[in-house]
């Protein structure tokens, strides 16, 4: 093997304690014994089991999961859509405009996404009467809206790759339209749809802009409880479940890119 | 494939040669009828005002370079493409408005489209289960039919674990196996190597004969469409300049692409000087000779025309023969050996490059002539086609 560079050793090392450190500070305080979050007193599991008895995180991490697997489900459908129209409905006016806009909240930031929205179910509840008031539904609207930008780019990018012979092949072979989308399109763009999800699915997990904005009394997700905690000064108890959280997060994202590490191979052409 | 396999399709093929080709018999019915076909892209006229009968059991290839609109036509046939104008007839039924999966006709594509996800068995039986044939039925057929290309082994593989010409196989077996009346082929051997190209040529044959399918092949591939086919259309600008059977397309080509375009031929430019119904007297400045040819041609006198000759019909000597027509002179500029023959390039005085080939008959023949020898190049009067367009 080559020997690298002292330059490079010493790059790829600064670099990844830049990344790095502070998770890895917080992951090992929060296996600390002592109060104070600063002194360290040796290892203990304490803060875990405190976290677990305190009925506010549970239920702020409950009401989180249920809004990202609602909101990321919700994403794949409508993103899928999205993608599937970028890719397949050939040149039509306006098609840059919209493939602009889908990719939009990408790059908005957060604290306009939120806004908007506010306004946008504020105006609507006036005019209508629905949503009543801002709760759980409105987050899921809200996180639905900026993973559906994710899960549409990421779709398209694999219909695009895709061989549309295939789906020619299909139809000569006697698949109607309908059916050809659940035997050959669906099949291969699974890959696409599976790791847009837990992309959605980390990313509803994560937000605390957009939530704070169109959440409603009683309907704190676990990142709000969180930032409200630490307003009032951190505990080891928050420490503990940045790291439950950075674990999940983390396993989304490995399942994410072994997803698509899967379909690359499953795709490549041999030789 | 069993010994008693073979000898029954040597059979079956000879008693096919004896009989007169449906191409040949007055009024017989063709199973495909491409009438007055246009297809336009924008202002592109891809296909143009095309028309084509197609007999059963017919292996036709469509021959043309790229762009010529032969995979446009192909298309059209399989439904992915609908006509701008005209009308496309299999076995009598009007194909406007019928829908690609309705259609009595299987495709196989250049790039084969198997499908990533599903293993060979599912692939080739994909066909069958939208035709809601019985499971234990779909079982056997698939078996019967990977048997048949030598890939019964392989059914449980992806096909990404195939090598090409397995992938190939696979392809032919998958259009196959819903039985079509009509099979079109998109240059089916395309991306093989020349030697597999060879085996999967007679292999393709041999199935075709079997089945009794009608096929349709595209190719860009002259000595493919040689091969392949009973009789070949060549397409040039989305027109089929000449329909005729591999032997007549290479001895009587009906223009100067047709000669140019399959095989490799000289053209002497000249004027007619004499005129006759069975044979025609040309002169030829390029040439530096009279050429005579025995086959009468429609022209009107002094018209410019050109005379083509095959290389390997032009015979190459030191010593003067005993003809003075079809017999020009000049100095070898070029000698590639190739093994079994020998090409020479030969400048005549006018400037004008002839290439011939000769046969190795012997060891030494290679040798007999030599760079900047004065030869003679002479054939026979029925070797050689006047062409007027």
């Amino acid at each position: 093997m080559k020997r690298r560079s002292l330059f490079l050793n010493f790059a790829a090392a600064g670099g990844f304690l830049f990344l790095y450190a502070p998770i890895i500070a917080l992951i090992i305080y929060s296996f600390n014994k002592s109060k104070l979050v600063t002194v360290w007193g040796g290892w203990s599991l304490k803060w875990y089991g405190e976290l677990f008895q305190n009925e506010q995180i549970i239920n702020a991490a409950l009401l989180s999961f249920k809004i990202a697997f609602i909101s990321a489900s919700l994403a794949v459908v409508l993103g899928t859509m999205a993608g599937f129209v970028l890719s397949r409905y050939g040149p039509f006016r306006g098609k840059m405009i919209l493939s602009g806009w889908i990719t939009a909240p990408l790059v908005m930031p957060e604290v306009i996404t939120g806004l908007s929205l506010l306004l946008l179910f504020v105006a609507m509840e006036g005019l209508f009467g629905w949503p009543s008031g801002r709760g759980t539904s409105t987050i899921i609207i809200a996180h639905t809206t900026f993973c559906m930008a994710y899960v549409a780019v990421v779709v398209q990018a694999r219909l695009a790759s895709m061989d549309e012979t295939l789906e020619e092949a299909a139809m000569d072979l006697g698949a109607k339209p309908s059916s050809l989308f659940f035997l050959v399109t669906l099949p291969l763009i699974a890959p696409a749809i599976i790791s847009g999800w837990l992309l959605s699915f980390t990313l509803s997990l994560d937000d605390l802009v957009i939530a704070s904005f169109v959440s409603g009394p009683g309907n704190s997700t676990l990142p709000m409880v969180i930032f409200s905690k630490v307003r009032l000064g951190v505990t080891p108890e928050v420490n503990a479940l940045a790291t439950i959280m950075i674990a999940i997060v983390a396993i989304g994202v490995i399942a994410a890119m072994y997803q698509m590490r899967r379909q690359a191979r499953l795709l490549a052409k041999p030789e | 494939m069993t010994s008693s396999q073979v000898i029954d399709m040597q059979s079956s093929t000879a008693a096919a040669t004896k009989e007169v080709p449906l191409w040949k018999q007055d009024g017989a019915e063709p199973f495909l009828k491409i009438e007055n076909v246009t297809k336009m892209f924008g202002e592109f006229t891809a296909v143009d005002n095309v028309s084509l009968n197609i007999y059963k059991n017919e292996l036709f290839c469509l021959l043309g370079g790229s762009g010529s609109g032969k995979s446009t036509l192909l298309r059209m046939l399989a439904g992915f493409e609908s006509p701008t104008s005209g009308r496309i007839l299999i076995d009598g039924v009007d194909m406007a408005g019928i829908q690609p999966w309705k259609r009595p006709v299987n495709m196989m594509f250049q790039s084969y489209a198997l499908f990533p996800h599903l293993s060979v068995a599912d692939n080739v039986a994909f066909g069958l289960k939208r035709e809601g044939v019985g499971r234990s039925e779909v079982k056997k057929r698939v078996a019967e039919m990977l048997d048949m290309v030598q890939l019964g082994h392989l059914g449980k593989r992806k096909p990404n674990q195939l090598s090409g010409g397995q992938r190939q196989r696979v392809a032919l077996a998958r259009s196959l196996i819903k039985r079509p009346k009509l099979l079109l082929l998109d240059e089916p051997l395309g991306a093989l190597d020349k030697k597999l190209r060879e085996e999967t040529q007679f292999e393709l044959i041999n199935i075709q004969e079997e089945l009794g399918v009608t096929f349709v092949v595209v190719t860009h591939d002259q000595e493919e469409a040689m091969t392949l086919a009973s009789r070949i259309g060549v397409m040039n600008n989305g027109v089929i300049v000449q329909t005729d059977e591999p032997h007549d397309v290479y001895e009587y080509p009906n223009s100067r692409f047709v000669a140019e375009f399959v095989g490799s031929v000289n053209l002497f430019e000249g004027q007619v000087i004499q005129d006759e119904p069975d044979s025609v007297r040309i002169s030829s400045v390029e040439a530096g000779a009279t050429l005579y040819v025995n086959h009468g041609i429609s022209c009107s006198p002094d018209q410019v025309v050109h005379v083509a000759i095959r290389p390997e019909k032009i015979t190459i000597s030191h010593n003067r023969p005993n003809q003075s027509e079809n017999c020009l002179q000049g100095e070898i500029e070029e000698i590639a050996y190739m093994g079994s023959l020998s090409v020479f390039k030969v400048r005549l005085p006018s400037g004008k490059e002839v290439r011939v080939t000769q046969p190795n008959f012997t060891r030494d023949m290679g040798e007999r002539f030599t760079w900047n020898d004065k030869v003679f190049l002479f054939w026979d009067e029925d070797s050689s086609v006047v062409l007027t367009v």
